[in-house]
């Protein structure tokens, strides 16, 4: 085989972007292990690396685990091995750390934003010049420098959002060609990934929809277009930027559930089902335990509510107060409320109401939905009861009691029908850890229910359980699992017989899917409110135009050294400006143009439109929501916004310059637009 | 007689049929705009003109059918208009507030005063005098002339079908549709009974259909500027934006509603190149006049009146400001004399400077276990009370001027220690602590005057103080957050280390009773009518959103509500009781839900089918091009602005986070109800895409005739429960309603 001479490699290098990058790269990765301490946030992200680390599950509201994984991964990278105490900022890392790994993966992506807005301006339709000052505008602003160099995850959001918006574009300016979709698969592929980083990514991918279906309603009205092509077009549209990030969002999940399988501090928020799935914990108990809950049954009642806190049906020797403080009467009856501890008072027995054992017959008979049972606490042999008397601390409710005939005239009422709310069929059998069941009084129709207020100290300090009309109340806190479970024997001999007989032992690891098991975390992420706190260097949206606040991220006791995140001022004054002035011209523009004076071509309209979407539209959305937030706020929220802001100064430099100022001295506007951007920049 | 509205109908898309043609034609040529516009204003005046020629000649059915809607409407609101003869509901609220404003008591509301001085004139007119107490639902009226102020909402109730009728007939210019929408709303049960009693809903609704009334009307003058006609619809539209604000904050949704609309408008005129400069500025100041300036006006008048009103002392003197309360006949500040300045030994009471910031308050109740030291509470209570009074007293022999502990009547002393405060946790708990005064040295505070030197004495009412905590440092501190049931839902009060001035930091003596000092009448205080308009829409705002859910009610959440998910009880609940219960029609409800998706489905293939230049229409009527261009016009401009009023009046409710009830939906359901008209109109029309000429004609009526049998007979099957129901409940064999229990969330 012959060589073919001569060989020729054409390579084209963009010599100044090439320039920025490395400029970006040493400005965010140069001494990155420096401080060797933890700094600000990293006290809080740490923890989940920790966890990540020694595979323990955990709930975060802050955001989808992406975030957490990409930290996570550049730990495991560096050999982390969870060991360490995030307890306080300033805490020293021992040498064992690797510093630098667990700081590397948001520095590259810090880093590699200067050329992709190098990049996304050009898309933008904007000279190399502007890109470059939109780069030096990134490249030099200090409080994204900060921002990058630590774990954090701002720098990693901002990456994926500007990935998103440039693949995006470039798939736009392609013309038709198979790479094309390639774009836009990565651009779906960016979205999912920066609304897995943080939920202030869904916004931007809102702006990216929004900004794509106009273009394909502009195709859609492209007549020159067949019927046939614009099918395909918007079905491969709708496939790269819906589903492709709908699915990715859901693999985060999966992976993320995949690496967690131990139970660990957040166990006590989830189901019984999902806890059982986790090794350790509540698993251990429950393996084994019979699946199905038959007449005989004993076992322990948890409420579906996790708010207050998770807790169990109970009961003890001690009865309602005859007269509450405030007057009103009660049955005087023994006490009934949801403990929140394990204790041997939270067993029950489950009787079925025409027979006097209890214990388990073989073969066992299972209850199911629609059965009518008795409930028999197992200390004090009190029936689970209720009637027409007000429950103690929400008088529109039912008291629930373990009942004690005081000859009063009170009558037994303590039926209750099992109601399997998650049932998949009618005759369905109530099992242990999976079914939700509510315990609806046969008596009254009202609904066995944990209310979540505390009793005074006659119940010392238990939360209230009371009967109550259906409707009145969230769902979750009407549900009630068998958490643990297992066959009455009331001899020796009956015991091991009963084992025997029972049926087979299904383990429950098995039986809750992932699509559970990704729909309730999420739900739980979305709804678990951790407490607000005030912080010391917290600030309000307002403030983050005029950067009135800094952040102190870290201090070192002796030296007094100090890293404080605070953005380049003049840079700021700039993007304001430019902010400003833009929705001037726009405006201006837009009324000229509504008279019939058309100030500019059709080509260099639509690329300032495409401008005003992408940055303003883009600083909108990532600062407008803030508004609406109550949870505690940071400068470093801004930043993202604040990009947008950094790619659209130039660009409206470059069209000032262009195009209003063409008339008067054209020549010596073209170094006065270098100067600009070169002075703004330094 | 349905064949004669159809025929007008053909009338009318025929004369159309052209100018659609025309439009399409130019549109295509985004280029040449000035053929467009100058060809658009020749064709479109015919296309407005020759509709109403066409409904002139058709007007005896018209108007034998606005008769018609007009008759039933007033019937059926005003029938047993006096049942049940008890207090049902909000009436409790609204009905002592329409009292106060005929006793000219001063009062406190969440909502602007107009519905309820309407409420009060009512009252007056037809000889009720204010003397019924409204102390609680189910109150028996006895003999009190309560029928008028009920009689006054239904009449306004009965008139919104009436314009929702003219304003879909004058939208779609189709009789169907708006003989539709009518019959939806005068046979929904729900529209019956929130019209029937007195509540601020009927009111609200009227002023909004009105203004949108005025508006579609206001549009249709649009090639007849500055006419008279065109001046009177945009001063009632004006008038009727400052009538539903002044009613109630939900207002702003219509004004945003037209505020759009008028921008549209005016970006539409300013397209019009035959226009010159000076001519639009005419139309926008005649706007800014018309719809900013006159409402602002009445706006402006309304609280003028209601303040020159309510002049006497009332149960809301403590919301406000100790200037404020200066202005009421019989409250303590009212021409006031006392000491001028603080002194030892004198009982005062100290006001927060925030605005709606409350009184500094104890009682005897503890900070429950767990949060902070179990002492004794102390709070910032908005209403006036013995346990506001505190006692300074000064502490040792020192040299400083004004230094005190401050003592309550309780006999605790006010102290605060290291320990997190229940809500702000940065801030520190504040306590009532020791006996009898004798306590520690967390309990002394430093009086500060803001702005003042060393020295100064602290004057009554007009210094603004801080309290310094001595051994802390901190300042007391009003954060203004509930407190949770243990605090009795009042105002938390902590001790701020952050040292900022602002009002929540900032206290004022209000009362102070020292016998051994000359009392001097204080007649500084009268403020500003602006200052005291600014105050009361702050305090409104707060308490609006201050609203959190009582304890046994049950919070409805937006999405319950076009599904009608469950209403509200109005009266009764036992079987024994006179019952009404607040619920849509079902069928009606279900019809509009049903019919919203319909139009977005509709929209959505209408305008894929015009931006791809698909024509329906060629289908339809062979010879004629685009014909139905009008119908997808009317779908999707006249619909769009009755969605658009749809969504605006219900999406902000996701938003809120006050507690929310069933009958915040009701103005949605009134543009949806209209939409419904405009939308099932335009499907039955389009019956002849699928069948051909008679066919089409016939399903077309059957559909009419089942969609209005539907609605009458569930009427007949529903009326009980505005009209109101006996004996046993729904779930009873014997009930009146037996079987139309349908979602068991339903209370009847």
């Amino acid at each position: 085989m012959m060589l073919q001479l001569p060989l020729v490699v054409t390579a084209q290098v963009d010599l100044v972007l090439l320039l920025v990058s490395l400029l970006a790269l040493w400005t965010r990765l140069s001494r990155l292990s420096y401080p060797n301490a933890v700094v600000f946030d990293e006290v809080y992200y740490g923890q989940f690396v920790s966890l990540y680390m020694k595979r323990v599950f955990f709930i975060d509201d802050s955001g989808p685990p992406l975030g957490h994984l990409i930290l996570a991964f550049g730990a495991y990278l560096g050999g982390f091995d969870g060991n360490f105490v995030w307890n306080r900022i300033g805490a020293e890392y021992p040498s064992s750390v690797s510093v630098w790994s667990l700081r590397l993966l948001p520095a590259l992506c810090g880093a590699l934003c200067v050329p992709l807005v190098y990049l996304l301006t050009l898309e933008l339709r904007f000279s190399h010049l502007s890109a470059l000052g939109a780069a030096l505008l990134l490249l030099l602003e200090n409080s994204l420098i900060v921002q990058s160099r630590f774990m954090l995850l701002e720098s990693v959001l901002i990456f994926f959002v500007l990935l998103a918006f440039f693949s995006y574009l470039r798939f736009h300016n392609t013309p038709s060609s198979c790479f094309r979709y390639g774009w836009l698969i990565l651009s779906g592929a960016s979205c999912a990934a920066a609304v897995g980083v943080k939920y202030m990514g869904v916004f931007s991918y809102l702006l990216l929809l929004g900004v794509a279906s106009l273009h394909t309603w502009n195709l859609i009205g492209d007549r020159g277009v067949s019927h046939l092509s614009v099918c395909v077009q918007c079905v491969c549209r709708v496939v790269c930027l819906l589903v492709v990030p709908v699915l990715l969002y859901v693999f985060w999940f999966y992976v993320h559930l995949s690496l967690l399988h131990r139970s660990g501090p957040h166990d006590q928020l989830m189901s019984s089902a999902f806890q059982a799935s986790l090794e350790g914990g509540l698993s251990r108990i429950t393996q084994g335990q019979p699946l199905e809950v038959a007449y005989g049954s004993q076992v322990t009642l948890r409420s579906s509510a996790s708010q207050p806190v998770p807790c169990w049906l109970h009961s003890h020797k001690a009865n309602y107060p005859i007269r509450y403080e405030n007057g009103r009467g009660s049955s005087h009856q023994q006490q009934v409320t949801c403990y929140p501890f394990k204790d041997v008072n939270n067993w029950w027995i489950i009787k079925d109401p025409g027979r006097q054992e209890l214990v388990v017959s073989s073969p066992p008979r299972p209850v199911r939905h629609g059965d009518v049972i008795q409930l028999v606490h197992g200390m004090t042999s009190r029936f689970l009861n209720s009637h027409d008397v007000a429950a103690p601390m929400s008088p529109h409710a039912q008291e629930v009691s373990g009942y004690i005939d005081f000859n009063v005239s009170m009558p037994t009422q303590n039926l209750w029908r099992v109601d399997i709310s998650n049932r998949e069929a009618e005759s369905e059998s109530w099992k242990t850890i999976l079914s939700d069941v509510r315990l609806v009084h046969v008596n009254t129709s009202a609904v066995l229910r944990m209310t979540g207020v505390s009793l005074p100290d006659w119940g010392f300090r238990q939360l209230e359980v009371v009967a109550d009309k259906l409707f009145k109340a969230q769902s979750s806190s009407l549900d009630w699992t068998v958490e643990e479970h297992r066959y009455g024997t009331s001899q020796e001999q009956k015991e091991r017989e009963a084992e025997l007989h029972s049926p087979t032992h299904i383990d429950v690891n098995r039986k809750i899917s992932f699509w559970a098991k990704f729909l309730e975390v999420q739900w739980k992420m979305l709804t678990v409110k951790q407490e607000d706190s005030e912080h010391k260097y917290s600030s309000s949206p307002l403030e983050w135009i005029t950067m009135e606040t800094n952040i102190a991220y870290w201090l070192h006791s002796s030296t007094n050294a100090q890293i404080h995140l605070i953005g380049n001022p003049v840079s700021w004054g700039v993007a304001n400006l430019s902010l400003l002035a833009y929705q001037l011209l726009a405006a201006v523009y837009l009324l000229r143009r509504r008279r019939g004076f058309k100030d500019l071509p059709d080509g260099v309209w639509s690329q300032f439109v495409c401008l005003g979407c992408v940055c303003v539209g883009g600083w909108v959305v990532n600062f407008v929501p803030f508004f609406l937030m109550e949870k505690t706020l940071f400068l470093y929220h801004y930043l993202p916004a604040l990009c947008y802001l950094h790619l659209l100064s130039p660009a409206l430099l470059e069209h000032t310059h262009t195009h209003l100022l063409r008339y008067v001295h054209t020549h010596t506007h073209t170094h006065t637009h270098t100067h600009c951007i070169l002075s703004l920049s330094c | 007689d349905p064949p004669v509205f159809h025929g007008s109908l053909v009338i009318s898309s025929q004369v159309v049929c052209p100018n659609g043609k025309g439009r399409m034609h130019f549109t295509k040529e985004q280029n040449s705009r000035g053929h467009f516009s100058t060809a658009k204003q020749e064709s479109v005046p015919q296309l407005r003109k020759d509709p109403i020629q066409g409904n002139n000649s058709e007007e005896p059915p018209s108007r034998v059918l606005l008769m018609l809607v007009v008759g039933l409407s007033f019937s059926t609101r005003l029938y047993k208009i006096a049942d049940p003869p008890h207090v049902c509901w909000d009436e409790t609220h609204f009905g002592k507030m329409g009292s106060y404003y005929i006793n000219r008591t001063f009062f406190f509301d969440v909502h602007p005063p107009l519905g309820k001085m309407l409420i009060g004139l009512a009252g007056y007119m037809t000889g009720y005098d204010g003397t019924f107490p409204f102390v609680k639902p189910g109150d028996k009226y006895e003999h009190h002339n309560y029928w008028g102020m009920r009689g006054f909402c239904a009449v306004l109730g009965s008139c919104l079908p009436v314009f929702a009728y003219l304003i879909v007939l004058e939208l779609s210019q189709s009789h169907t549709a708006a003989l539709i929408t009518a019959t939806l709303l005068i046979f929904d049960t729900g529209s019956i009974t929130i019209s029937q009693y007195i509540l601020l809903d009927p009111i609200l609704m009227f002023f909004i259909m009105a203004a949108v009334l005025s508006m579609v009307k206001f549009n249709q003058q649009r090639y007849r500027p500055f006419s008279a006609t065109w001046w009177l619809w945009l001063v009632l539209t004006g008038v009727s934006l400052a009538g539903a604000l002044g009613v109630k904050f939900v207002g702003l949704f219509v004004i945003l509603l037209v505020g759009l609309n008028t921008v549209w408008d005016l970006w539409r005129l300013l397209g019009d190149l035959s226009l010159s400069l000076v001519d639009i500025t005419k139309h926008l100041l005649a706007r800014v006049v018309g719809l900013i300036l006159l409402p602002l006006l009445l706006y402006i008048t309304i609280f003028a009146i209601h303040f020159v009103v309510l002049n006497k002392s009332g149960p809301g003197d403590g919301f406000f400001s100790s200037a404020f309360q200066s202005r009421l006949i019989g409250n303590n500040l009212h021409n006031a004399s006392m000491p001028e300045y603080l002194a030892y030994g004198s009982t005062i009471t100290v006001k927060n400077l925030r605005i709606a910031g409350g009184y500094l308050h104890s009682h005897w109740h503890l900070y429950p276990e767990g949060v902070g030291a179990k002492q004794q509470q102390v709070t910032a209570y908005l209403h006036k009370d013995y346990n506001n009074l505190w006692l300074v007293q000064r502490h040792g022999e020192n040299e400083c001027e004004k230094r005190g502990i401050l003592l309550r009547k309780t006999t605790r002393n006010l102290h605060t220690h290291l320990h997190e405060a229940p809500l702000t946790k940065k801030h520190f708990q504040v306590t009532g602590y020791g006996i009898n005064g004798t306590g520690d040295i967390n309990d002394l505070w430093q009086v500060e005057v803001c702005g003042g030197q060393k020295g100064d004495l602290v004057k009554v009412l007009r210094s603004k103080v801080r309290f310094l905590h001595r051994a802390t440092g901190c300042v007391l501190y009003s954060s203004g957050k509930t407190l949770p049931k243990w605090g009795w839902e009042q105002v938390e009060v902590t001790c701020s280390p952050y040292l900022k001035e602002t009002p929540s930091s900032q206290w004022n003596i209000e009362d102070h009773i020292n016998p051994k000092l000359p009392n001097i009448s204080l007649s500084v205080l009268k403020p500003h009518f602006l200052e005291i308009l600014l105050e009361s829409h702050i305090v409104m705002i707060r308490g609006n959103s201050g609203l959190k859910p009582k304890d046994n009610e049950m919070n409805s959440k937006p999405w319950h509500w076009p599904i009608n998910y469950q209403g509200l009880r109005f009266s009764g609940v036992n079987d024994t009781d006179y019952r009404v219960y607040l619920l849509g029609n079902p069928v009606v409800w279900w019809i509009n839900l049903a019919s919203l998706g319909l139009y977005v489905i509709m929209v959505a293939v209408a305008s894929v089918a015009l931006q791809r230049g698909f024509s329906l229409g060629q289908k339809r009527i062979g010879m004629v091009i685009d014909c139905d261009s009008n119908d997808s016009h009317v779908l999707m401009r006249e619909g769009g602005q009755l969605f658009l009023g749809w969504l605006l009046h219900y999406a902000p409710f996701y938003t809120m986070g006050r507690v929310l009830y069933y009958h915040h939906y009701f103005p949605a359901m009134l543009f949806n109800s209209m939409l419904t008209g405009i939308t099932l109109d335009v499907l039955l029309k389009s019956a002849d895409l699928l069948l051909r000429r008679p066919y089409s004609d016939w399903l077309q009526r059957v559909g009419l005739m089942v969609l209005l049998f539907s609605v009458l007979y569930s009427f007949y099957l529903f009326h009980p429960l505005s009209y109101g129901m006996t004996g046993p409940l729904a779930h009873e064999a014997g009930s009146a309603m037996a079987g139309l229990k349908w979602m068991d969330s339903w209370e009847f």
